[in-house]
């Protein structure tokens, strides 16, 4: 591992320059906004980003509160699979989607997160699954920044106005608050049920991905429509720059994700230890 | 093209900032380490 986290990272900053190169000199130019659409690159990237290691963190909350109860853990791997055959059976139902959804997609998104939470369940214990909900959360706030950064920097040239109250960017706002929330809940609680209320906000909180992806497509707000799906049109040569910069944004995303969680779990062996230490030399902690 | 670069910029100087943290936390952790070792 120690071998493999530096070529990662060596190959990760290698695609980031060549995602910052196709953003900035291979994509056309748009025409009504000229180059300062560019920051789309950026800026969609990292929202989706976000909007994955908020899911992750959710799915990871999850399991941290049902794993210690065999009963509800079954329950609950039920339920996943429920909702993987539930969008299922949806795709092929609703004959008319809301303009910009694609018949597979909801499919998709069901097995997707049905993988996703039996794959969490396999790959990680009890311990692992809270560290991953606290590194999940915390990267997530990261891009989420970026997000919320980005965006005004985007609106000032093209709306003529850094904010506006309006749904996608107001949910945006309360997402964000919400997971910083959830981060100093978890730095600065000392009560041993810190982990259980975390996962509890954190489960509650997962609700607000949803409200500001789906924002767009439901209500009329003055952030732009979606461009992606039969909703609107992109150019074929923007959304290859803009995939590029997504896989490289996410292998950036992982691979934090991956030191934070190694990080973690040193510092919760050391602090164990510590506190071993101190039982067993009460003369020294008291000193 | 200023917005342009604003946001490019805004974007690198949060990841790297979070770095910074991150390459902070583990400096401590080592010297953590350290003494328990030496004790």
């Amino acid at each position: 591992m120690k071998k493999v986290f530096p070529l990662l990272a060596l190959l990760t900053a290698g695609l980031l320059s060549y995602a910052l190169y196709e953003a900035l000199v291979v994509a056309p130019t748009e025409q009504t906004m000229g180059d300062v659409q560019r920051i789309f690159y950026y800026h969609v990237p990292s929202a989706w980003t976000a909007f994955l290691f908020f899911f992750i963190n959710f799915v990871a909350s999850v399991q941290f509160l049902v794993r210690p109860n065999e009963k509800m853990d079954r329950v609950a791997g039920f339920v996943a699979i429920a909702i993987g055959v539930a969008c299922c059976i949806a795709d092929f139902a609703i004959r008319e989607l809301p303009s910009g959804m694609h018949h597979g997609s909801i499919a998709t998104t069901g097995l997707a997160a049905t993988g996703l939470y039996f794959a969490i369940r396999k790959l990680f214990s009890e311990q692992g699954v809270d560290i991953l909900a606290l590194v999940t959360a915390e990267v997530g706030v990261v891009f989420c920044t970026v997000v919320l950064v980005t965006g005004p920097l985007w609106a000032r040239p093209v709306w003529g106005i850094w904010w506006t109250w309006d749904i996608r960017l107001t949910s945006t706002l309360v997402l964000w608050l919400i997971y910083v929330s959830y981060i100093l809940l978890r730095r600065f609680s000392t009560s041993g049920q810190t982990p259980v209320l975390a996962a509890a906000l954190a489960v509650f909180g997962a609700l607000d991905v949803p409200l500001v992806y789906f924002s767009i497509w439901f209500f009329r707000t003055q952030h732009p429509q979606p461009v992606i799906g039969g909703g609107g049109s992109i150019d074929p040569r923007m959304l290859r720059v803009l995939m590029i910069n997504w896989l490289a944004f996410l292998c950036f995303g992982f691979l934090v994700c991956w030191s934070r969680y190694r990080l973690e779990r040193v510092q919760r062996d050391v602090e164990e230890t510590q506190a071993l230490e101190a039982l067993l030399e009460p003369r020294s902690a008291v000193r | 093209m200023n917005y342009l670069y604003a946001a490019y910029t805004a974007t690198w100087v949060i990841h790297i900032a979070y770095l910074t943290t991150l390459v902070r936390r583990y400096s401590r952790l080592r010297r953590e380490i350290a003494e328990l070792k030496k004790d």
